[in-house]
């Protein structure tokens, strides 16, 4: 027993200090590595809110799709917070920014700490009457409320903060790559510690069953209220770094399709299992940008060399277009979903354990081909 | 003094489902260290009786008081489940509810959730290791006492049928009750199990100085153990006693085999 903690230990160090090594490779040369330091970087905070969501659908059992209103609270406290006073006026030339508002600028961190606590008490609000619906009913409420969120930062009223439809722009970008990675790792540490403690164990009995959850004293709406909370503040972290990572905080992006791009990467990595997350959201964000080759128009003698004088070779190939690249995506999600129905990680989290046994069995099964096909 | 170890008190307790009267006028004394049967045949209304008592259900009329307060009546908003829980009534369900994709120890280290000193701060950032490290000695402790310690890491939901209750029974003591509410929980067991249940009960009893009420079928146990049983019959109470007196009585005999002339027909 012993042994094997200390070894996950080890193993654990050792995953952490090789991911650092290759963010310090892809740091010391940013200008060659930054097509794959915006992928990271995406990935991380597409990261933050997954695991964020799945705290209230996969751990709490109660299918909120507010994500995307939270996020753009966040996003835009993060712009309007942010962006350099000089370039103010610039930005907001057709409605003036507040004076009040004006010479207010903080450091990023502190920003996202206030975007956490503004989303915090705002979800605490809208919970109160939202929270008592189940189900679907819930899924549609939030949704509106992400919707009102957007029509109201969109609102010409609010042009001299928000800067209306025209959004913020010209956020100062992450110092480095390890600004955004270690504020999303912390952020799903938080995340990881409230899940382990006692009012996971809480979270996980409504999800399981809420009826028995209140006969084992467990205040069904407070333990709600909670994981909504704690969802929506870190949506609204979220949202804050992605506006930083985008340089800018337009409606536009906070649509409910960027709630469904997050679910995705919930479900596809496994409801209830914050590993799957991650995985999830590293993966959709990946292979989204893996897959843009399919984007482009080839000729056959472009895949076949050889063959360019048969004057087959001159044709284009069928289908690789703008816009492929989406299709085959589908597909490969229509597959994931069909042959791993719990998502990848089902549900359970990647533990050492489980990495190894699955290897150990692979090396097994194996050498049990290499030996019957011996003899 | 009859007041002073009263438990529970159900006055004139009726609830009504628009125009199904489910439990009708039904007033009930539970006393202190009694083992209390609520009987009756199918639909009768006692599972009714006692969502109201657990704050499942409002009562549309009457009040239930616990330990001298008013846990339920028609008038304010009653207490919700969790609160009855906290004030010391534990309950199981009919068909069994608990956490089956759960640990056996994390279904009983749930109920501990309700008293620890906690808040979600401190919780997230194990600043209340002491109180955690109790919660989990207490749930070990009460795993051995009820011999499932050997099951801990078991998923609760494929654990044996009979374990299963005996689980349901130690989460509803993990919340340190007063008053036990166990709702059929010989439902499905063999008469060996039964047996096996009945001693079981009177050994929780005397060792966590509890109140039991138990809505039962199995006359076998119900008359074993119980020491004042009501009896129901659509909504309405048709005898109680002890349990000699009821088993004779002949309303109770009528209820669950009919009338003579329908018996004879």
């Amino acid at each position: 027993m012993k042994v094997k903690e200390k070894r996950n230990l080890i193993l654990s160090i050792v995953a952490v200090l090789l991911c650092c090594l290759y963010l310090f490779i892809l740091e010391s040369d940013s200008v060659v590595h930054s097509y794959a330091i915006t992928i990271i970087e995406r990935s991380c905070i597409y990261a933050v809110a997954a695991v964020s969501m799945n705290l209230i659908i996969g751990f709490t059992g109660q299918f909120s799709l507010g994500t995307a209103g939270f996020m753009c609270i966040g996003a835009y406290i993060t712009g309007v917070l942010t962006i350099p006073v000089e370039m103010r006026d610039q930005i907001f030339y057709l409605y003036g920014m507040a004076s009040w508002l004006h010479d207010i600028k903080l450091p990023l961190i502190v920003t996202l700490i206030l975007c956490a606590v503004v989303c915090a008490g705002i979800a605490a609000l809208i919970g109160w009457p939202v929270l008592r619906l189940k189900s679907d009913y819930l899924a549609i409420a939030t949704l509106g409320f992400s919707e009102i969120i957007r029509a109201i930062f969109g609102w010409d009223g609010l042009g001299k903060i928000t800067n209306a439809s025209y959004g913020v722009s010209n956020i100062p970008e992450f110092k480095s790559i390890f600004e955004c990675v270690i504020i999303s790792a912390v952020c799903i540490v938080i995340m990881i510690l409230l899940v382990n403690s006692s009012y996971g164990r809480a979270f996980k009995a409504i999800r399981d069953d809420d009826v028995a959850a209140e006969a084992m004293g467990i205040n069904l709406f407070r333990t709600k209220q909670l994981s909504f909370v704690v969802t929506s503040a870190f949506a609204g972290v979220a949202g804050g770094l992605l506006a930083v990572y985008m340089r800018s905080a337009v409606t536009s992006t906070f649509t409910v399709a960027l709630t469904y791009n997050i679910l995705l990467m919930v479900v596809l990595g496994g409801i209830g299992s914050i590993s799957g997350s991650i995985l999830g959201a590293f993966i959709v964000t990946g292979s989204q940008e893996w897959l843009r080759f399919l984007d482009r128009e080839y000729t056959w003698s472009e895949l076949i060399p050889g063959i360019g004088n048969t004057g087959f070779g001159a044709m284009n190939v069928p289908l690789l277009r703008n816009g492929f690249r989406m299709v085959v995506f589908s597909l490969l999600l229509m597959l994931v979903v069909l042959f791993w129905n719990h998502g990848l990680t089902g549900s359970k989290e990647i533990t050492w354990d489980r990495l190894i046994n699955g290897a150990k069995k692979l090396m097994r099964s194996k050498k049990e081909k290499a030996v019957s096909e011996a003899e | 003094m009859a007041d002073k170890n009263v438990v529970l008190n159900i006055e004139h307790l009726t609830m009504q489902f628009g125009g199904v009267i489910a439990v009708n006028d039904f007033s009930a004394q539970v006393k202190e260290g009694e083992i209390v049967a609520l009987i009756g045949p199918n639909g009768a209304g006692k599972t009714t009786a006692f969502n109201c008592i657990t704050g499942v259900y409002h009562p549309t009329n009457g009040k239930v008081d616990f330990c001298g307060e008013t846990i339920a009546n028609s008038f304010k908003i009653s207490h919700t489940p969790d609160e009855i829980t906290k004030l010391g009534i534990a309950r199981t369900f009919q068909n069994i509810r608990l956490f089956p994709k759960q640990s056996v120890f994390d279904n009983v280290l749930i109920a501990k959730h309700m008293r620890a000193k906690q808040n979600p701060f401190t919780a997230t950032f194990r600043l209340n290791k002491s109180e955690e490290q109790r919660s989990r000695e207490e749930t070990w402790q009460l795993l051995k006492e009820q011999g499932l310690d050997k099951y801990a890491d078991w998923e609760a939901g494929s654990l044996p049928y009979g374990m299963q209750r005996r689980l349901e029974i130690a989460r509803a003591l993990a919340t340190g009750p007063k008053l036990l509410c166990l709702d059929e929980p010989a439902a499905g067991m063999n008469p060996q199990e039964t047996d096996e249940l009945a001693e079981f009960i009177c050994q929780i009893r005397d060792k966590y100085n509890l109140t039991v009420l138990l809505i039962e079928h199995h006359m076998n146990l119900v008359m074993g153990i119980s020491d004042h049983i009501y009896c129901i019959d659509f909504g309405k109470m048709i005898a109680q006693g002890k349990p000699e007196a009821v088993a004779s009585d002949p309303k109770v005999i009528e209820a669950y085999l009919g009338t003579q002339e329908e018996r004879d027909a």
